[in-house]
């Protein structure tokens, strides 16, 4: 019940969080405070915890309330973004926590205390640099700043083909605005190169001789091994959408024995 | 609901929001539970017709009709076990964050015109990304529970549905484009009238690409034939190996809404929505969108329409189930990798095309043509009367030029 308990909060967001604007103000804060609460406090467990599986769950749970945090703001491509690519990526990243940590039954993880000073000395400097500069923008000081009323994705979207409908800043010299198509094209194409290039390394690498492929084919690999083969072509698939190969077991057990 | 408990009611705003928040989740609820006592009770029927046999013909009546509800009442009393090796905090916590995961997709998810919990301007991309989160309950539970079938069933789950999300997400964004809009509402009400309207029957890759949805659809709700996650005759009952009782059931509440979940989506992006196949309101001149009761009757007719959907596509992942034998895990990696993405790659590119050089087909606007420029004349003239921006593009004069010439806005 604890968990319910915990998650509903963030259930909720996003029905509250869209009529927000129109209610009254007390209860945005209040919303926001306890997402941020949530965000902060889930923060602060992933440096305490010692299991790699329970950081991962704290880093989901901070980063679904900073989800929460963007749909309270109305921004919600945002939010939604944030789902997709945060939390979905640190599930992606759990796995390999589980695949690569597990030798035994949840092994925790000590930090030596110098470690732990340093981290401590490197955040709070973070930290302090940040709150100064969030204090310092005056327009952030006013209640209720940064609140969206009206959905962000269409001009969001409009602008990355490089139309622009948003209003241009009090000030903006008058004239035509630039759009985005062009970084979003370059970024695009920078991406799938990328995804290519991923492809390429990750992909099964073919013996010279074709008789050495029939043999390895032909041996039904046990079932542990082909468990791990799914999981490093997956890994594969994770980042490089797809490798595109069928590898035999006796070919994958060396793919994954490598990449790990 | 808001304004009429303010307005009416006189209720405080932060009450009334409160209230309709509640309402709603707690209807939401109810599909979910509601729904999974009834699929289960079909399920059942369905694997015995299927296997030659009658199924629960006891509980209630001649056809069974209570037997969910009994098997309810015994994972009630069952005993809640917890391995002695087991990592107490997440074993608990497990269940919950599957259900609340499925639950959390159907807050976006419209059940009629206006029939919906929060209607989110990106709620296809809400609903796909959510309904993602799922398998990390699965993962906790296999982690957590110490045992290595739990184990196995986790990763060969993670692996399933973190390969099928590309070739599902390639599949979503068809309807997106067609639609130009990722709302879900206004995907549906783009489907309006007979249903050769529906995106369904839009361009032969869109017919294409709705099947290697359902595919997908199925492995990523992890339903047979791809459920390797709890392969019986492997790994025991895979990731809920150790679970029993209440804990249990969450997690198969939480599968039973998510079946409905993509199959409600698959009605909403390619199957009309709640427009029906024939346009029974519209025939009769009502519509949908007034305020009185006349406009209620038709969206809870269309609300019957869509759960009608819905429904029929789950009964379709029980037939599939109880048909198909189940596939080894390198196939279901060579069926998503090999077969799905490309297929649904090709198509994509197939629909882009079509909707390039006929965009007229069907009475229907291209991707550069009316759609961008109706979604930007609408925004300009917005309810809120927004005043024409200086719209500037630095784009190439195609999309500028069209984007002029429909919307008609001075530079």
């Amino acid at each position: 019940m604890i968990g319910l308990s915990l998650l509903a909060p963030c259930l909720l967001a996003p029905c509250l969080g869209l009529g927000l604007p129109l209610a009254a103000i007390n209860w945005h804060s209040v919303l926001f405070l306890l997402f941020a609460v949530l965000a902060c406090g889930f923060a602060v467990a992933v440096v305490l915890a010692d299991n790699v599986v329970r950081m991962a769950l704290y880093l989901v749970l901070s980063l679904g309330a900073l989800a929460g945090l963007f749909f309270l703001a109305g921004a919600d491509f945002v939010g939604a973004m944030q789902l997709m690519i945060y939390v979905g990526g640190t599930l992606v990243l759990l796995v390999f926590g589980v695949m690569l940590t597990a030798q035994a039954q949840f092994v925790s993880m000590k930090t030596a205390v110098g470690d732990r000073i340093l981290a401590t000395i490197v955040g709070a400097a973070l930290l302090g640099v940040l709150l100064l500069a969030a204090f310092a923008v005056p327009e952030w000081r006013q209640p209720g700043a940064g609140i969206v009323p009206e959905p962000t994705a269409t001009p969001l979207g409009l602008a990355m083909v490089g139309v622009r409908v948003d209003e241009p800043p009090l000030g903006a010299p008058e004239g035509r605005r630039a759009g985005y198509l062009l970084p979003f094209e370059i970024v695009s194409v920078h991406l799938l190169v990328v995804l290519v290039a991923a492809a390429y390394l990750a992909r099964a690498k073919r013996r010279k001789t074709p008789r050495a492929i029939e043999v390895a084919a032909s041996v039904e690999p046990p079932e542990s091994v082909a468990e791990h083969a799914a999981i490093g072509r997956t890994a594969a698939a994770g980042g490089s959408q797809q490798d595109g190969t069928v590898v035999s077991g006796r070919s994958a057990s060396v793919l994954v024995g490598g990449g790990s | 609901m808001a304004e009429f408990l303010i307005n009416s009611v006189g209720l405080p705003e932060w009450l009334a929001w409160t209230v309709t928040a509640l309402v709603a989740a707690v209807l939401i609820l109810n599909v979910i539970a509601g729904g999974a006592l009834v699929f289960i009770w079909a399920e059942r029927k369905i694997a015995a017709r299927i296997q030659d046999r009658l199924g629960p013909t006891r509980t209630g009546g001649r056809f069974g009709w209570l037997q969910s509800l009994a098997d309810g009442l015994k994972l009630l009393s069952k005993e809640d076990l917890m391995p002695d090796g087991a990592d107490g905090m997440l074993f608990r916590l497990a269940p919950y964050v599957s259900f609340c995961a499925s639950f959390c997709a159907f807050i976006a998810l419209p059940f009629a015109f206006d029939f919906i919990g929060c209607r989110l301007n990106v709620g296809v991309f809400f609903v796909v990304a959510v309904l993602g989160l799922e398998v990390f309950g699965v993962i906790l539970a296999g982690y957590a529970s110490a045992s290595k079938w739990s184990l196995f069933g986790a990763m060969r789950e993670a692996a399933q549905v973190v390969s099928y999300e590309v070739p599902l997400g390639m599949c979503v964004v068809v309807p997106v484009m067609l639609a130009g809009s990722m709302d879900m509402v206004t995907i549906a009400e783009k489907q309006a009238g007979w249903f050769p309207n529906w995106y369904l029957f839009h361009d032969p890759f869109t017919f294409v690409i709705f099947w290697v949805y359902i595919t997908c659809a199925v492995a990523s709700v992890n339903r047979a034939p791809f459920d390797l996650a709890e392969a019986e005759s492997e790994l025991v009952a895979g990731f809920h190996t150790e679970y029993s009782g209440l804990r249990w059931s969450y997690f198969f509440m939480a599968e039973y809404g998510s079946m409905f979940l993509v199959s409600a989506l698959a009605a909403i992006l390619f199957l009309g929505g709640w427009n029906g196949p024939i346009p029974v309101a519209k025939l009769l001149g009502l519509s949908e969108g007034t305020g009185d009761t006349a406009g209620y009757f038709v969206r809870l007719l269309g609300m019957f329409n869509l759960l009608g959907k819905a429904t029929l596509g789950v009964l379709v992942m029980m037939w599939v189930r109880w048909t198909l034998p189940r596939l080894r895990i390198d196939q279901v990696m060579t069926t998503c990798l090999k077969y799905c993405t490309p297929i649904a790659a090709v198509m994509f590119a197939g629909v882009m095309l079509w909707q390039l050089f006929l965009p007229g087909g069907l009475s229907r606007g291209g991707l550069f043509g009316r759609p961008a420029g109706e979604v930007r004349e609408g925004w300009l003239e917005g309810p809120g009367g927004r005043a024409a921006s200086p719209g500037g593009t630095a784009a190439g004069p195609r999309v500028q030029q069209e984007a002029e010439g429909v919307a008609q806005v001075n530079p």
